[in-house]
C-alpha cells in the first residue's frame, strides 16, 4: 500500500534540486565574475534585485499561493525600512526609537525588531481585511498602506517627505558594510534564506490549507477549517518577511523616505509577482530581476522608460500565462511556448 | 462660524467630486465587475483635454465639450481595447493591466504635455464671489460645482431607476443571461456604461481644472480617496456613492481645516501642523475601517 | 433514545419565498433517510442550513443532544457533521489523493505546521489512500481532479466526507450526472456504508433511494408533506399526487 502512495516529492524533484543548486552556485560567485567582466557595478544591482525578490516573494505566499490580492504590500517593507534608518538614528543620538526602544548598529536587531512590527502591523491590518474579500480586499489593504504612508510622511522628526538618510549602515560584527561585496551576500542569504522558508510553507500542512482556500473555499469550510484564521497568519507571516526585506532595503540605499510606503511600491511588487509567475517559487525573484533590469536598460535610454513598461505589463497581463517562470518551466520541457 | 461653513461648502465641493469619480467607478463594478485603477486618469484627460481648449480658444463652452468628449471617447476606445478583455479575467489581472494603463496615460501624458503644471483660470460668467450670508462671500465657481454634482446625482437617479436603459443596466448587473435572452447586445450596454463613467469622470477632472492644477499623476491622487468612498458607499451603489461621497469630503475637508489648530493648543506649531497633516490625511482611511467593521459590505451594499 | 440528527420546526424564507417551512425530521443512528421531493422543493437549501451555510429565521438543529444551530460550519463540522455537493466542490490543482489527505488533515486539527512536506506523511496518505479505497478510486489516488471524469469526482467528494470521520453524512444527489453503471456502483459503495454512519439522503434517482432507505421524507415547497419507511411512501395518496405521480418512479 505504501509504494502506491509514495509520490514523487510535489515541489523538488531531483532536477529541480540540481538545477537550484547550480543558480545559487552562480549567484555566489557572481561578484567574482562580474570583477572579471570589469562591470563591478552590477553587484549591488543583483543586490537590490535579490532583496526585491524577497519582499515580492513574501507577497507572493499571500497573493500567489492564497490567492489574496493585497495592494498594500509597501506598508511592511517601507515600515521595515524606516525600522533600519530610525534605529540608526537612534543609536547615534542615544534616544528612542519610535519612542519604543533603544536604537542599534547590529543589522541582525533590527532585523528582528522589523519582523516583529511588520507581523504586528499585518495583524491589525489583516485582522480587518480579512472580514473582506474580493474587490472590498484590495481596496481596503491599499487605504491601510496609505495610511501607513502618511503617518511616516507627517513624522518630522523622521524627515516627513524628505526621507530619512542614513549616516552609516547597519552592520553584523565585524563585516565591512562598506563594501558592495559584503552587502551582496548578506542581501543573497537573506534571499536564499525567504527562498527555502516558503518553498517548505508551500508543501507543508498550513501551505495545503492555504493553496486550498484559494482553489474552493466552500469545499475547504465543508472539511472543517476556518478560513480567516490561516489567511491571517500568511497574511502575517508575509508581513514580517516583507519587513525585513525593507530592513535590507534602506541599509543597502542608506536612505528610507516614504516613496518605500507610496502605493506604486505595492503596485511595483505585484508588477514582480506577475511578470515572474503567480504562485511559482522563483517568479518573484525573475519578476525582480526583469523590472530592475528594464529600469536599468529602458532608462539608461530614456527617463520615459515607464512608457514601455506600461504596454509590456499589459502584454503580459492580457496574453500570457504563467510569467517568466511558466516560459522557462515550458522551454525546460522542451515543449514550445 | 462663517468659517465652518466656508468649510462646510468646501467639504461639500469635494464631496461632489468624488461623487462623479466614485459614481463611475462603482457602476463599472457592479455592472462589469471590473475594478478599474485607470478610472483616475480619464479624469486627468477630461482635466488636460479642458485646460489646453481653454488656452487655445478662450472658450468656456468649447472646453467642457472637449473635457467631457475626450474623457467619453479614450473611455471608450479603452474598454474596447483592453477592459473588455478583463471582464472573465480575476482581480489580480484586472489591477495589473489596468495599473499598466495609468502608466501609459501618466507617462504618455508627460510626453505630449510635459511636467508643469497647467493653470486653468475660472470662466467669466462664473467669477468672483456671492454674499451668502451678511459678511459671508463664497465663490460663485464653487457654488457652481456643488450644483452640477447634484444636479448629476439627480439625473443618474432618474437614468438607473426610471429609464429602460437604466432597467437594463441594472439587470446587466445581475442577471446576464436574461438580459442576453431578451436580444439586448449586453456588450454594447458596456461600453456605453463605461463611456458614461468615463464622461462624468472627465466632468469632474474639468471642474477641478479651476481650482487644483492640472498635472500628471493628479487621476491617482483622487482615485485612492474616490476608493475609500466606494467602499464605504457599498461596491455597487450609486446611492452609496453619493452619501460616501460626502462623508468623505466633509471628514477630509474639516479635519484638515480645524485638526492643526486644535493640535496647536497642546503642542508646538509645526509640530502640530505636520501631525495633523498627517492625521487628517489618515482620518478617511480610519473612517473607512471603522464602517467596515461595523458593516463589511459598506452602507449600501447592492446585491444584499 | 435520542436520535442522532434532531430538526425540530426549521424555517427560512427568502424575500415572500418560504424556502423551509416548518421542517421537523431525524435521523437515527446508523440509518438512511432519504429526502426527495421535486426541484425546487427546497431540499439543498435544507442541506446548507443545516451545515450552517444559510442561517434558519426559527427552528432548532440538534446533533447528538447538542444544539449546533448557531455554529458555523467548521465547528459544525468537528462536532461530526460531513456532506458531499450535487455540484462538485474539489481543489482542481491537487491530486485525488491530496484532496481526500487534506480533509484527514482538518480531522486532525493540525494544520499549523510550517516546514514538513505534507506529501510525506504517511498519516496522512495511508488514511486518505483507504478511503479512495472504499469508493472505488485508489486507481486514480495521483491523478489530478481536473482530469478525473464526473462519475469519479462524485467518487471522490465521498471519499473527502468520509475522511472527516462524520457521524451524519449529508448527501446531496451523489447519483446526479453519472451514468447507469456508475450510479449501481455508488449504490454498491453507500449500502456498504450503511449501519457505520448516519445519512440523509437526497436524491433523485427513485431506484436508488429505494435500494438504500430505511425510511423515506418527502420534501414539496419547503413542507414534508409525509414521512414514513418506503413501502407506506410508495402508496401514500398525497405522495403520488405531488411527486412519484410525474411517472419517473
Amino acid at each position: 500500500m505504501t509504494d502506491a502512495v509514495s509520490l514523487p516529492a510535489p515541489a523538488m524533484r531531483k532536477g529541480a534540486a540540481v538545477g537550484w543548486l547550480a543558480v545559487a552556485v552562480l549567484l555566489a560567485v557572481f561578484p567574482t565574475i562580474a570583477d572579471a567582466l570589469g562591470q563591478p557595478a552590477l553587484v549591488p544591482l543583483v543586490g537590490r534585485i535579490l532583496i526585491y525578490g524577497m519582499a515580492a516573494a513574501t507577497l507572493n505566499l499571500v497573493l500567489g499561493y492564497g490567492g489574496l490580492v493585497s495592494f498594500g504590500h509597501a506598508a511592511y517593507f517601507g515600515l521595515g525600512g524606516y525600522v533600519a534608518g530610525v534605529m540608526a538614528l537612534s543609536a547615534r543620538n542615544g534616544d528612542l526609537a519610535f519612542g519604543l526602544f533603544p536604537g542599534t548598529d547590529q543589522l541582525l536587531v533590527a532585523l528582528a525588531v522589523a519582523a516583529v512590527m511588520g507581523a504586528v502591523l499585518a495583524a491589525v491590518i489583516g485582522s480587518l481585511s480579512l472580514r473582506t474579500s474580493g474587490v472590498q480586499f484590495i481596496m481596503i489593504t491599499l487605504a491601510f498602506a496609505q495610511m501607513v504612508y502618511f503617518l511616516f510622511l507627517s513624522l518630522k522628526a523622521y524627515g516627513g517627505d524628505d526621507g530619512l538618510p542614513m549616516r552609516r549602515r547597519l552592520g553584523i560584527g565585524a563585516l565591512d558594510m562598506r563594501d558592495d561585496r559584503v552587502l551582496y551576500f548578506v542581501a543573497l542569504t537573506g534571499a536564499v534564506i525567504v527562498f527555502l522558508v516558503i518553498w517548505r510553507i508551500t508543501v507543508s500542512r498550513f501551505g495545503r490549507v492555504l493553496s486550498g482556500l484559494r482553489q474552493n473555499e466552500a469545499r475547504m469550510q465543508a472539511i472543517g477549517i476556518a478560513p480567516r484564521r490561516y489567511r491571517l497568519v500568511a497574511f502575517i507571516l508575509a508581513g514580517a518577511g516583507a519587513s525585513m526585506a525593507g530592513v535590507l532595503m534602506a541599509n543597502q540605499l542608506r536612505f528610507v523616505s516614504p516613496d518605500m510606503l507610496h502605493w506604486t511600491k505595492s503596485g511595483e511588487l505585484m508588477i514582480m509577482v506577475i511578470l515572474g509567475g503567480v504562485g511559482t517559487l522563483a517568479g518573484p525573484f525573475l519578476g525582480a530581476a526583469a523590472l530592475v533590469g528594464l529600469e536599468t536598460v529602458l532608462g539608461a535610454f530614456t527617463e520615459r522608460w515607464q512608457l514601455l513598461l506600461g504596454p509590456i505589463l499589459l502584454a503580459v497581463v492580457l496574453y500570457t500565462h504563467g510569467g517568466i517562470a511558466g516560459l522557462v518551466t515550458k522551454l525546460v520541457k522542451g515543449r514550445a511556448p | 462660524m462663517t468659517l465652518v461653513l466656508e468649510q462646510v461648502l468646501n467639504g461639500l465641493q469635494l464631496g461632489v467630486m468624488l461623487f462623479l469619480l466614485a459614481a463611475g467607478l462603482t457602476l463599472v463594478f457592479g455592472v462589469m465587475g471590473v475594478i478599474n485603477l485607470a478610472h483616475g486618469s480619464l479624469y486627468m484627460v477630461g482635466a488636460y483635454a479642458a485646460a489646453i481648449v481653454a488656452a487655445k480658444t478662450g472658450s468656456a463652452v468649447l472646453s467642457v465639450l472637449a473635457g467631457l468628449g475626450a474623457a467619453a471617447v479614450i473611455g471608450m476606445i479603452v474598454e474596447l481595447g483592453v477592459l473588455r478583455r478583463l471582464y472573465a479575467r480575476d482581480h489580480l489581472d484586472q489591477v495589473l493591466a489596468t495599473f499598466a494603463l495609468i502608466l501609459i496615460f501618466n507617462e504618455t501624458t508627460t510626453l505630449l504635455f510635459g511636467r508643469k503644471p497647467l493653470f486653468v483660470s475660472v470662466p467669466k460668467m462664473l467669477e468672483g464671489s456671492v454674499e451668502l450670508m451678511p459678511g459671508f462671500t463664497y465663490p460663485i465657481y464653487r457654488l457652481a460645482v456643488i450644483g452640477v454634482g447634484l444636479l448629476v446625482a439627480v439625473g443618474l437617479y432618474v437614468l438607473i431607476n426610471r429609464t429602460r436603459i437604466g432597467m437594463l443596466v441594472r439587470a446587466g448587473a445581475t442577471h446576464r443571461q436574461m438580459v442576453r435572452a431578451l436580444g439586448v447586445d449586453i456588450r454594447m450596454i458596456f461600453t456605453l456604461v463605461f463611456g458614461l463613467g468615463a464622461l462624468l469622470a472627465g466632468l469632474a477632472g474639468l471642474m477641478a481644472g479651476p481650482i487644483l492644477s492640472v498635472q500628471v499623476g493628479m487621476g491617482e491622487q483622487i482615485l485612492i480617496l474616490t476608493f475609500v468612498v466606494v467602499v464605504i458607499g457599498g461596491i455597487g451603489s450609486v446611492r452609496g456613492a453619493l452619501l460616501g461621497a460626502l462623508i468623505v469630503g466633509l471628514v477630509d475637508t474639516l479635519l484638515r481645516a480645524f485638526l492643526p489648530g486644535l493640535l496647536r493648543q497642546v503642542m508646538q506649531g509645526p509640530d502640530a501642523d505636520a501631525l495633523a497633516a498627517g492625521v487628517s490625511s489618515m482620518g478617511v482611511y480610519l473612517l473607512m475601517a471603522l464602517v467596515l467593521l461595523v458593516r463589511p459590505r459598506g452602507l449600501f451594499p447592492a446585491h444584499a | 433514545m435520542t436520535a442522532l440528527l434532531e430538526v425540530k420546526g426549521l424555517r427560512k424564507r427568502f424575500g415572500g419565498l418560504v424556502a423551509t417551512d416548518n421542517v421537523t425530521l431525524d435521523v437515527q443512528a446508523g440509518e438512511v433517510h432519504a429526502l426527495i421531493g421535486p426541484n425546487g422543493a427546497g431540499k439543498s437549501t435544507l442541506i446548507n442550513q443545516l451545515m450552517g451555510l444559510l442561517r434558519q429565521d426559527a427552528g432548532e438543529i440538534v446533533l447528538a443532544g447538542d444544539r449546533i444551530d448557531q455554529l458555523p460550519e467548521p465547528e459544525r463540522v468537528r462536532r461530526g457533521l460531513g456532506r458531499t455537493f450535487q455540484i462538485t466542490q474539489l481543489l482542481p490543482e491537487f491530486t485525488a489523493l491530496e484532496n481526500v489527505a487534506l480533509a484527514v488533515q482538518a480531522r486532525e486539527g493540525h494544520s499549523f505546521r510550517f516546514l514538513r512536506a505534507a506529501a510525506h506523511e504517511e498519516r496522512l496518505n495511508a488514511p486518505a489512500l483507504q478511503r479512495l479505497k472504499e469508493v472505488g478510486l485508489a486507481a486514480k489516488a495521483q491523478v489530478k481532479v481536473a482530469s478525473l471524469s464526473q462519475g469519479e469526482r462524485k467518487q471522490l467528494e465521498l471519499a473527502i466526507a468520509l475522511a472527516g470521520e462524520p457521524r451524519l453524512l449529508l448527501l446531496d444527489e451523489p447519483m446526479a450526472g453519472l451514468g447507469p453503471a456508475e450510479s449501481g456502483e455508488m449504490v454498491e459503495t453507500l449500502r456498504k456504508l450503511k449501519g457505520s454512519v448516519g445519512i440523509l439522503l437526497v436524491e433523485h434517482d427513485m431506484d436508488a433511494v429505494f435500494a438504500l432507505a430505511d425510511r423515506i421524507s418527502v420534501l414539496v415547497y419547503g413542507k414534508i408533506i409525509a414521512s414514513g419507511d418506503p413501502a407506506a411512501i410508495r402508496d401514500d395518496e398525497a405522495v403520488r399526487t405531488a411527486y412519484l405521480g410525474e411517472g419517473d418512479a
